[in-house]
């Protein structure tokens, strides 16, 4: 079948299965490869996109589902110019990422968060990043970055 | 005030805006013109008998190209071990042949039986349900323990018994241990289990195989630590191609931990069928068959005997250790157990007798090798926990006691063969005390007993060997590699350079710190230096990223490479200034001659150099460009102190970890932000051991473990920041740079001082004794070891 939908502010269609997963139109289909499978569950968070402005899961989400939705991926955040975003310059400059496979999921989970609430405490970061998992940073720089990001101080235990 | 570029500043990370944006190039993303996808038909039976496999109905399937069974790898060798034991009783190892799909047997759930080559993978997989596999069940052998008994089942029909090797370490000091043991005051026993985990890189393993008919070049795109590693293992034991007609390719790399050093039949699998098809052949890995087929870590069963003096001293160390070796023997499974858990046990104390046994066993589950630390967190962990245990038996603070046993003096040769270079174990310790508020603990163990919890306290030491290692050491404790490094630095005609490095960055983070030591050498920008590495046809033959050894083996070896190219500069320079040789200076990226005011620029000589028209040509070579190998001379050493601070809830069981502290002592450091980083992921990993982490299998060998829905990893709740301090620098004395190495230090230091300040809260707060409980620390463990 055939499915069109605005993605990155673009106008984009293509032919998928029925069983095509919006994550895999979007990696195979668009050759957007920034967003990542890491797991075959829904835990691990590497494919979270935004669609209609909603956090999602593009490995739960059929591509045929999300047609006519306008979805963001990770390389819809930055700039058109290349600049990054605050969450991105946040994550460079206070090192929340190593390996960079969950980063995009992390990037998109934490943009949506403080669009709804810019100044989260770190109990409500760790709380919204419950469905994405980092195996390399400890999860330490990555609050700070978001915490940073929401232009808040930062607790003297996160100080190093 | 600190530096903003070179050595010791926190330069930002380069590699951030490619991952941040999502143009990084993982394996996954790599797609080759006429690619076919392989879907592995994987056992879904821990042991039995393969009489056959019938593909017929398969065969014919929409899109299927070709099923691969183990008849089409008859010519093909075993996936290698590469590290010969040699026993207590002088044998060799036993060592069952790999095959890369099931010969004859199934040895473990996962294990891939046959491989269905197809247009998309949809299709590959819809044919694979079409094959019919005629199998006999054999009970599965599971238990380590029951594996070695008389009349177990074999796991490998061929092989006298499932005992790998029986190793003692050091064979000729056992009865001095066993002596001591028997005269001394006391003697503290532990027996432990340290659990089985999965790696669990975030990116699953993908490999893609090319070959191309023209030039008969074989290229493996592969998520590998060590491509050099991959070419040489597949090349010259498994499919037989010569080095210079195989490329292998490890791009950016999702994370590694130690799971993705090892040779695996998949990517052989990718190799061997792209040039049989010749398409290029993908696969890549879910996650649960990465739980299937990743090797697994740790997974041993240890007693472990602390003997003290009638003043606290400790005398001799005894263990005696099972160590899991799964189905068949991964690439360095067999020295993980041995040499890098035996020789660690002396930890950070003078004890004068050590003893250890170590038993390997075939049992029917995933292969188990490296997983981050490898075998030095086990050494930690049983030795610190034994301390713990003396010290409560005896009624002594644990602090105390490990202080009072502390070596203090360097070198320190250990009674298992090691030699310490340096270390402050001391300064680690106060560093900690300071850092972790341990003068506060007894207020906010107040408040949490206010709150109806208890709060406990654990600390532990730690000493790892890393920078692995000399190559004729290893060489006799049966290694069947080299395991230094290499790196060339290649200055460019304008000045630019670029570094082809053996070691392998899949978060380390190598492209912007190895250019800060090329950039205070040279005293040129960082940006004017970029890291080549991950790629066989680019990069000079080098061992890859394990062991913490990167800045402290292939660093080296860039160095060794940069002072050449120094030193061939300052010639060149010394002819276009024309002055002597000894009298120039390179600073800031300025030759100048000592005592003048001559100088030229950095890009003035590397122009001339290959554009050499003013040129000593009788006596110099045109161009600049070096290469090195390095063999370290020793490991390095680090060393630390950490501490845990835990809230326990005594009528659910459940632990909060509260605070986290670690001082470690890196040895000189490059990128202190980077570090931190290694230091915060190593401890979630450790936490993650102790509190959540635990590979199960039944009776039967399924894995009952495998997804994340099974497998509980650390999430954000879960940790709190961690308090991490590495300003206590006792420099290595026998690299370059002084670096020691700072990957693993977080994974190995922190098991033991959670599990410490758990017991700590149960038996300081609750009037209840418990001796210890075996990791992970669930809540229902902890509350059933309360009743």
């Amino acid at each position: 079948m055939r499915v069109t939908m605005d993605v990155n502010g673009r106008s984009v269609s293509g032919e998928v299965e029925g069983r095509t997963l919006l994550v895999d139109f979007l990696r195979e289909g668009l050759h957007l490869t920034g967003t990542h499978v890491g797991c075959d569950t829904s835990q691990c968070g590497a494919c979270t996109v935004h669609v209609d402005g909603l956090l999602v899961k593009a490995c739960t989400m059929f591509a045929a589902e999300a047609e006519g939705a306008a979805v963001t991926t990770i390389e819809g955040i930055a700039a058109p110019d290349g600049t990054l975003s605050v969450v991105q310059q946040a994550f460079q400059d206070h090192h929340g990422l190593q390996c960079g496979f969950c980063t995009p999921g992390m990037v998109m989970a934490a943009t949506a968060l403080l669009k709804d609430n810019p100044k989260p405490s770190e109990a409500e970061i760790r709380h919204h990043l419950d469905g994405n998992i980092c195996r390399c940073t400890g999860y330490h720089n990555i609050v700070k970055a978001i915490m940073a990001a929401s232009g808040q101080e930062m607790p003297a235990l996160a100080a190093e | 005030m600190p530096k903003d570029s070179g050595i010791g500043a926190s330069s930002k990370r380069r590699e951030d805006v490619r991952f941040l944006t999502g143009a990084g190039n993982y394996t996954d993303d790599i797609n080759i013109h006429g690619q076919l996808h392989v879907h592995f038909l994987r056992a879904d039976v821990a042991h039995a008998t393969l009489n056959g496999v019938d593909t017929s109905a398969a065969e014919g399937m929409p899109g299927v190209h070709r099923i691969f069974t183990a008849a089409d790898f008859a010519a093909v060798g075993g996936l290698p071990c590469g590290w010969l034991i040699t026993d207590r009783h002088g044998q060799p190892m036993q060592e069952p042949k790999h095959p890369i799909l099931a010969e004859g047997k199934i040895r473990h759930v996962g294990e891939p039986v046959a491989a269905v080559v197809a247009d998309t993978l949809a299709q590959a997989r819809d044919a694979a349900e079409a094959i019919v596999l005629d199998y006999d069940v054999l009970p599965a052998v599971i238990d380590m323990k029951a594996a070695l008994q008389d009349g177990a089942g074999r796991v490998h029909d061929d092989l006298t018994s499932n005992l790998c090797y029986d190793w003692g370490f050091v064979e000729d000091n056992k009865q001095a241990v066993d002596d001591a043991i028997k005269g001394a005051a006391h003697v503290t026993t532990l027996e432990l289990v340290n659990n089985r985990l999965v790696a669990n890189p975030m990116e699953p393993r993908v490999a893609v195989g090319e070959y191309n008919r023209s030039d008969d070049m074989h290229t493996l795109h592969t998520t590998s630590q060590n491509p050099h590693v991959i070419r040489l293992l597949m090349g010259a034991f498994v499919l037989g191609i010569p080095e210079h007609k195989l490329r292998v390719v490890a791009p950016d790399v999702g994370g590694g931990f130690g799971t993705k050093i090892f040779h695996y039949a998949e990517e052989a699998f990718c190799t061997f069928a792209a040039k049989a098809l010749n398409r290029p052949v993908k696969w890549t890995s879910t996650r649960s068959e990465a739980f299937m087929s990743d090797a697994h870590g740790r997974d041993h069963v240890t007693k472990i005997e602390l003997a003290l003096d009638a003043d606290n001293n400790f005398v001799a160390v005894r263990t005696e250790t099972l160590a899991n070796m799964g189905a068949y023997l991964s690439t360095f499974a067999s020295s993980v157990p041995t040499w890098l858990h035996g020789t660690l046990m002396a930890g950070n104390y003078k004890t004068p007798h050590i003893y250890v046994n170590v038993k390997a066993v075939f049992t029917n589950t995933v292969p188990v090798d490296a997983y981050r630390g490898a075998g030095r967190p086990e050494a930690t962990f049983q030795l610190e926990r034994v301390i713990d245990k003396a010290a409560r038996e005896l009624g002594v603070d644990p602090i105390k006691l490990r202080r009072q046993n502390f070596i203090t003096e360097f070198p320190y040769a250990t009674p298992v063969a090691v030699e310490y270079d340096t270390g402050d174990y001391v300064a680690t310790m106060d560093k900690l005390e300071e850092i972790a508020d341990l003068a506060g603990f007894a207020a906010r163990r107040k408040e949490s007993e206010a709150k109806g919890k208890l709060r406990g306290l654990g600390v532990n030491c730690y000493i790892e060997a890393c920078g692995i290692a000399p190559s004729n050491l290893v060489g006799q404790l049966g290694a069947r590699a080299g395991l230094y490094d290499a790196a060339t630095v290649r200055v460019n005609a304008t000045g630019s350079i670029s570094v082809m490095v053996g070691a392998h960055s899949h978060g380390q983070g190598h492209e912007t710190s190895f250019p800060q030591v090329i950039s205070e050498m040279i005293g040129i920008p960082e940006d004017q230096i970029d890291i080549v590495h991950g790629d066989t046809s680019k990069i000079p033959f080098g061992m890859g990223t394990y062991g913490s050894r990167s800045l402290a083996v292939c660093g080296s070896a860039m160095v060794r490479a940069a002072e050449k190219v120094i030193n061939k500069a300052k010639k060149i320079a010394a002819h276009l200034m024309e002055a002597s040789e000894g009298d120039i200076e390179l600073k800031n990226g300025r030759f100048s001659v000592a005592g003048t005011d001559k100088s030229v620029a950095w890009g003035d000589v590397t122009l001339a150099a290959y554009v050499p028209h003013n040129y000593p040509l009788t006596d110099i070579e045109p161009g600049l460009e070096e290469t090195a190998f390095y063999d370290p001379a020793n490991f390095t050493y680090p060393s630390g102190a950490y501490a845990c601070e835990v809230e326990l809830d005594p009528e659910t069981g459940h632990v909060k970890i509260e605070r986290f502290s670690a001082a470690d002592d890196f040895g000189n450091i490059i990128n202190p932000m980077i570090v931190s980083g290694q230091v915060h992921g190593g401890i979630a990993q450790g936490i993650g051991q102790a509190m959540l982490e635990g590979c199960v299998y039944d009776a039967d060998g399924q894995l009952l473990s495998a997804s994340y829905m099974d497998y509980a990893m650390p999430r954000a709740e879960d940790v709190p920041f961690y308090t991490v301090d590495h300003s206590c620098q006792t420099p290595c004395t026998h690299n370059p740079l002084g670096v020691k190495g700072c990957g693993e230090a977080g994974a190995i230091g922190s098991p033991p001082s959670v599990v410490n300040a758990v017991l700590d809260a149960i038996n300081s707060g609750s009037g209840k004794k418990v001796a210890h409980i075996d990791m992970p620390l669930t809540p229902a463990r902890v509350w059933a070891a309360m009743q």
